[in-house]
């Protein structure tokens, strides 16, 4: 039994490294990760069509590296969103032999993951993920090509000065929400409006009269929230309710039409910020789309920053001219590229040295650009 | 103190809502002597089904004017929320009536988790809106406080469900029978009482009004989650206890100061404290008082040891 199993191994690893001697080409896989189930499974898909997309041209020019031709392939995981599962899957992808991942789709389950990837030397790129604690780890595997919260709190911060010159802000306590606000008072301080009000309630609160009737009467000109639409929009209507006439200002959590559907004619005017750039702001953007949309129909979210992701790691692996982890992270961090999205270089961290964040606000019950601001 | 004044206003309108979902608790604790915890997700249930027919009737017809189409909501919500609560009584409690006492508490504690995974598997974990364009949007101005037509409604009709329940107990047969199931039980049946229809009645009674709150709840916030009932209980049965549980008028009083309560602490133990509590204490206002009521005066503010229950 023993003998024959032994018998069996050597055949197959004598075949294999045949076939890759006489072609002289091989195959790497590259992985995804993103929730592929559950309420943001549109959002996963997006990312790994993103990703599919990149290496399907990349493929197509038949590239090689180190003197072989390379063949990337895809192995797309479902982490559901979920910080556990995510650790699961990243282990998975590992054992079945990934070079590097592009993910995850939310900093949930990006940072747990990111542990996994660096104890294994994998590089790792998220589309996506926005919380600072992902790269301020001190992993020298974690990248993003997506605007950091610390870049879209300092935007936050300089744009609520220039709003009003008394400020009040207002965060949920978790780890995005109280992290935006912390930068965006440090942000307004800095510019020079005066912070009247530091206020805190939870992600499961309904009632913010009493904290708003506080704020109230402390005169603010603009009020921000950090935090999720569920509150986001009880506060919208709340500070109707009381006649408050500041201007209400978020961050992404509250740029989702679930605000404007839960607020209703009160989400009128409020103004909330996405890391990134519109699609038609990209500097090739309305190239992407069509290329996009022929294969898989409309962009959901993320799509254009995964695809760039691929690029980007692709790009480093050919510098490095080599497909080995080790060998081509050190490249990685060298990246300067000009994707769809714009031009990616990273900093000492992983992050882009220079994130865009665009500003938009409630029309007749439609989100509409405002502004794109460069930090 | 315009300040002070809607601070006050704030606390009345939630305080409101505490009341009419402690006189639930109350009810049941009167009678049974048992804490239903499942009353909050009751309040849920109702805000939920009132939102699906809501939702179902404005994309029929959205023409019809806003406040029949809520009314429309609540009247399905209401007797959806009675049978609701029935088959609670008829299958969680019944059964476990002359069991311990811990069992039933236990059993509501299972049934209120049960209920909230139910409406999670119904509606899901998204929250859902109330089309604020139904209702009227006005604001007044009472004393430099601010109050929307809402707000004025809740009140105004909290008023009118608690003259409305302390007439039915003082003044009805079915009142009579339910202060006599109250005192003994035994000796009410010996009398000729349905003591089973009886405590079914008041099932019946608190969870048509926590139907009527879980509507108030999420028409002033404009939204409503599977989830929203078990903060809402837990705050309302403080309120039952601070009142004193089992009174009626206990629970009303012990509802609107929990709520006045909430919102002065929440406006102003910040400034007080200088900043070093925030107002993220909102919610222990309410387990405070639970936790001082029960050490101090554990009847509560108008409870008399089981003289006048229910």
């Amino acid at each position: 039994m023993k003998s024959t199993l032994l018998a069996l191994s050597v055949a197959l690893a004598l075949s294999l490294s045949m076939t890759a001697h006489a072609e002289d080409a091989v195959t790497v896989k590259i992985g995804q990760s993103s929730p592929l189930t559950g309420p943001q499974a549109h959002i996963g898909k997006d990312n790994d069509n993103g990703v599919r997309l990149a290496i399907d041209e990349i493929n197509a020019t038949k590239p090689t590296i180190d003197g072989k031709v390379v063949t990337f392939e895809v192995m797309s995981e479902d982490d559901q969103a979920d910080p556990k599962t995510a650790t699961i899957v990243a282990q998975r992808m590992i054992d079945e032999g990934i070079v590097g991942v592009v993910g995850h789709l939310n900093s949930g389950a990006t940072i747990p993951a990111s542990k996994v990837y660096s104890d294994n030397n994998i590089p790792q790129i998220s589309p996506s993920a926005t919380a600072i604690k992902y790269t301020a780890q001190g992993y020298k595997t974690a990248f993003r090509v997506m605007t950091n919260d610390e870049q879209q709190g300092k935007v936050l911060g300089a744009y609520a000065a220039k709003l009003g010159k008394k400020v009040a802000i207002i965060d949920d306590q978790t780890a995005y929400g109280q992290g935006l606000a912390a930068e965006v008072e440090k942000a307004a301080k800095a510019a020079g409006a005066e912070v009247v009000a530091v206020e805190h309630t939870n992600d499961k609160a309904t009632d913010f009269s009493a904290i708003l009737t506080s704020i109230k009467g402390k005169t603010p000109d603009v009020i921000f929230f950090g935090g999720m639409d569920p509150q986001a929009a009880p506060i919208a209507k709340q500070m109707r309710q009381l006649g408050m006439k500041a201007q209400l200002l978020g961050g992404d959590g509250m740029q989702t039409p679930k605000f404007i559907e839960l607020a209703g004619a009160d989400a009128d005017g409020a103004i909330a910020s996405i890391p990134g750039l519109p699609i038609e702001k990209m500097p090739k953007g309305a190239d992407f789309k069509k290329k996009f949309e022929e294969k898989y129909g409309q962009i959901q979210l993320y799509a254009p920053y995964a695809y760039d992701a691929a690029y980007v790691m692709v790009d480093a692996m050919k510098r490095a001219n080599s497909t080995d982890p080790t060998k081509y992270l050190p490249e990685l961090g060298k990246t300067s590229l000009e994707g769809v999205t714009g031009k990616i270089s990273f900093d000492a961290k992983g992050d882009l040295t220079s994130g865009p964040i665009t500003l938009y606000t409630v029309k007749g019950g439609k989100w509409e650009t405002l502004e794109t601001v460069q930090p | 103190m315009d300040i002070f004044a809607q601070q006050l206003v704030n606390g009345l309108v939630l305080g409101s809502v505490y009341a009419l979902v402690a006189l639930g608790y109350t009810l049941v604790y009167g009678i049974l002597e048992l804490i239903n915890f499942a009353h909050g997700e009751t309040t849920m249930m109702g805000s939920m089904i009132a939102l699906a027919v809501i939702g179902a009737l404005f994309g029929v017809a959205p023409d019809l004017p806003g406040i029949m189409i809520v009314l429309a909501g609540l009247l399905v919500a209401i007797p959806a929320c009675m049978l609701l609560g029935y088959s609670i009584e008829r299958v969680a409690y019944r059964p476990l009536r002359h069991a311990p006492r811990l069992a039933p508490l236990i059993t509501a504690i299972g049934l209120s988790i049960v209920l909230q995974n139910v409406a999670m598997l119904i509606w899901g974990k998204q929250y859902i809106a109330f089309p604020t364009t139904l209702l009227p949007q006005g604001r007044h101005n009472v004393f430099g406080a601010s109050i929307t037509d809402v707000q004025i409604a809740i009140l105004v009709l909290t008023v009118v469900i608690m003259f409305g329940l302390v007439t039915l107990v003082n003044r009805t047969r079915l009142g009579r029978a339910m202060r006599a199931t109250a005192q003994a039980p035994a000796v009410a049946q010996l009398m000729g009482v349905n003591v089973n229809a009886v405590i079914s009645s008041t099932f019946i009674i608190g969870s048509a009004l926590a139907a009527i709150a879980g509507v108030m709840v999420s028409a002033n916030y404009g939204q409503a989650h599977y989830y929203m009932g078990f903060l809402l209980g837990l705050k309302a049965f403080s309120a039952a206890v601070l009142g004193g549980i089992g009174n009626l008028a206990g629970a009303m009083l012990g509802g609107l100061l929990l709520g006045v309560l909430e919102a002065l602490g929440a406006g102003y133990i910040g400034d007080l404290t200088g900043g070093f509590l925030g107002s993220h204490y909102q919610d222990i206002f309410a387990f405070l008082v639970l936790i001082l009521v029960l050490t101090l005066k554990p009847s509560g503010l108008l409870g008399s040891r089981s003289v006048e229950r229910a």
